[in-house]
């Protein structure tokens, strides 16, 4: 990977998230912290609002672009990602489980049920891919989206039942302006879990080259894919707990970095990390000054550039070897 | 040594692979033939353990192919497949590299390296070597399918019909460097061939396959005879000895 654009990449990257910090209701100066002329509330809004705001943006960000990625590998299709492939909506299903039967439960272990749904999601949603035998492209993303709106029909169906619907709708489109110290942490999971994908990349590589080339390879494809399953899961499950969905992520940026550099997780990995944090906070910040004072959620903004974008996927890309 | 005993293979009803037994010497290069759907590739897939038997066993080199480790078994043994088709985007040498994989696990050294040099040499694929896979011609991808296989550096090396779309020149060199791989470095080399007379010119030993049987095997002088090619694929054949090879027509 050339470090020369890495690095410029990685500078821009800390503009926005610094510009992040001061974009808002409240307006913090970078100048008056620096010169120690801040009051007391600009430091309380920093400290306990907007750094984690920011930090969120970023670890999410990484991160759904990670488990994006890793999801296309495993599917060996360039259209899934986590909100493609029911696994966003059975994390929906998880955290209404908790709603409905132990409310209280602290944060981690709400991430914990949400994850073991959304592997169960996601692992129905690979079995079917094996058992349907001529998989065109698009019928992948298809089966994804069927599965997933029939989870959340399901969702839906007992929130309204339990009068649960309010709440169930915060989540459903990701919204940052709910994060606060103390309320995002479980994030730093799903970093150590982005870690761990790079760890594991040249695994993953192998296995989006199919099962035959990773037998050939003595990769054991079995391991991979619930290894990869652990990872996207517990990903998602993790931002859908803290902020919400934050969909397309998936879709835009692996898509991308893969026109660029290609596939090979080594190198692209941190490219996409990089543009997933890049990506969410432009969205966070364009959501939150476009019609301020009020706020526009991320899932939001990226709900319409990722439509146009998968748009452009389907149509402009039509002719080459998706 | 590969040690074909008693496989079959079946798909619902049909059986395909009809308990094949079969002993494959350690070196030379070995050739596959048979009419299509003979259960040629399926044979290849189960040796390789790409593909689960129904019944019977495999051995190479004393390791049964179902039980041992896929990691051992891919420092011994490699396959190319009929048809393939990656979605991952990956450039020639990144693919060349991952041939490598078992023994680096994706940390190539310096003597990967020297593999992979070598095998992008051999195929002549230098020029192309920053090329995306989807962005090569039908051969030119070919050749760097066989290019990773020959990186993985195994003593067996199976190829299910590597001349696939490749053109005259590149198929005779593509030949001539499998078979010097067998001779020279003493590699195993089994490939499916569609064409008798570079089975004929190039194997040591050619086995032929019929409606998932073993119908005949022996040495290129035993098979390249009119009366066994016309019955292996009831079309008229003739054969003539040329320059020491024997070259069948059948136009
Ligand atoms: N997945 C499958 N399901 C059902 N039948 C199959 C399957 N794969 C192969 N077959 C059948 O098994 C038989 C043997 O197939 P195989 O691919 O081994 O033939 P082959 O000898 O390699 O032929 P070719 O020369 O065309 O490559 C064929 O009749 C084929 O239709
Ligand atoms: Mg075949």
């Amino acid at each position: 990977m050339p470090l020369k654009f890495f690095l410029p990449a990685l500078l821009l990257t800390v503009i926005l998230a610094f510009v992040s910090l001061f974009v808002g209701v409240r307006d913090v100066s970078p100048l008056d912290l620096f010169a120690g002329a801040a009051d007391q509330r600009d430091l309380m809004v920093l400290v306990a609002s907007r750094v984690p705001r920011t930090v969120a943006l970023v670890l999410a960000g990484s991160g759904m672009a990670i488990a994006g990625t890793i999801m296309q590998m495993l599917a060996r299709n360039r259209f899934v990602e986590p909100s493609t492939a029911g696994t966003v909506e059975s994390a929906g299903l998880g955290m209404l489980t908790v709603l409905l039967i132990a409310p209280d439960m602290p944060v981690i272990a709400k991430m914990l049920v949400a994850a073991a749904f959304s592997m169960a999601g996601t692992a129905l949603f690979l079995s079917i891919l094996r058992a349907i035998p001529l998989r065109s492209i698009l019928m992948v993303p298809l089966v994804g989206i069927m599965l997933g709106g029939m989870i959340s029909a399901v969702t839906t169906f007992f929130a309204y039942r339990f009068d649960l619907l309010q709440s169930m709708g915060a989540w459903a489109s990701g919204d940052f302006s709910v994060v606060l110290r103390g309320r995002y942490e479980i994030l730093w999971v799903a970093f150590a879990l982005t870690i761990a994908a790079y760890v594991a990349a040249d695994r993953f590589t192998v296995a989006g080259m199919g099962e035959d080339f990773s037998s050939n390879l003595g990769l054991n494809y079995r391991k991979v894919m619930a290894l990869g399953l652990v990872i996207v899961s517990m990903v998602t499950a993790c931002v859908v707990v803290t902020a919400g969905v934050v969909p397309f992520l998936g879709l835009i940026v692996p898509n991308v970095v893969s026109m660029i550099m290609g596939d090979n997780l080594r190198r692209s990995l941190p490219w996409i990390g990089l543009c997933g944090a890049a990506l969410v906070l432009v969205c966070d910040i364009i959501g939150r000054i476009i019609n301020a004072p009020f706020e526009i959620p991320v899932g939001a903004v990226l709900g319409i550039v990722g439509s146009l974008f998968f748009l452009y996927l389907l149509i402009g890309r039509r002719n080459r070897v998706a | 040594m590969i040690e074909v005993s008693g496989v079959s293979k079946s798909y619902g009803k049909t059986l395909v692979v009809d308990g094949v037994t079969l002993s494959l010497p350690k070196g030379g290069l070995t050739s596959i033939i048979g009419p299509n759907g003979a259960g040629k590739s399926t044979l290849m897939s189960m040796i390789a353990r790409l593909l689960p038997m129904d019944a019977g066993s495999v051995v190479v080199d004393g390791l049964d192919v179902t039980n041992v480790s896929g990691d051992v078994l891919a420092r011994r043994l490699s396959i190319l497949r009929q048809d393939n088709h990656l979605t991952a985007r990956l450039t020639v040498t990144d693919l060349v590299t991952f041939g490598r994989y078992p023994y680096s696990k994706g940390r190539p050294t310096l003597e990967d390296r020297d593999h992979v040099e070598r095998a992008i040499d051999y195929l002549g694929l230098a020029d192309l070597r920053h090329r995306f896979l989807d962005e090569l011609s039908g051969g030119q991808r070919q050749r760097a399918f066989v290019a990773m296989v020959l990186c993985q550096d195994t003593d067996y090396m199976l190829f299910d019909e590597p001349l696939n779309n490749l053109d005259i020149s590149h198929s005779v060199s593509m030949m001539k460097l499998l078979r010097d791989s067998a001779r020279d470095l003493g590699k195993t080399v089994v490939m499916v061939l569609h064409d008798i007379n570079f089975a004929s010119c190039y194997s040591d030993h050619i086995v032929v396959m019929r409606d998932g049987r073993l119908f005949l095997q022996g040495t290129p002088t035993d098979i390249v005879r009119q009366e066994i090619l016309s019955e292996i694929y009831g079309t008229e054949f003739r054969v003539h000895e040329l320059d020491g090879n024997r070259i069948a027509t059948f136009y």
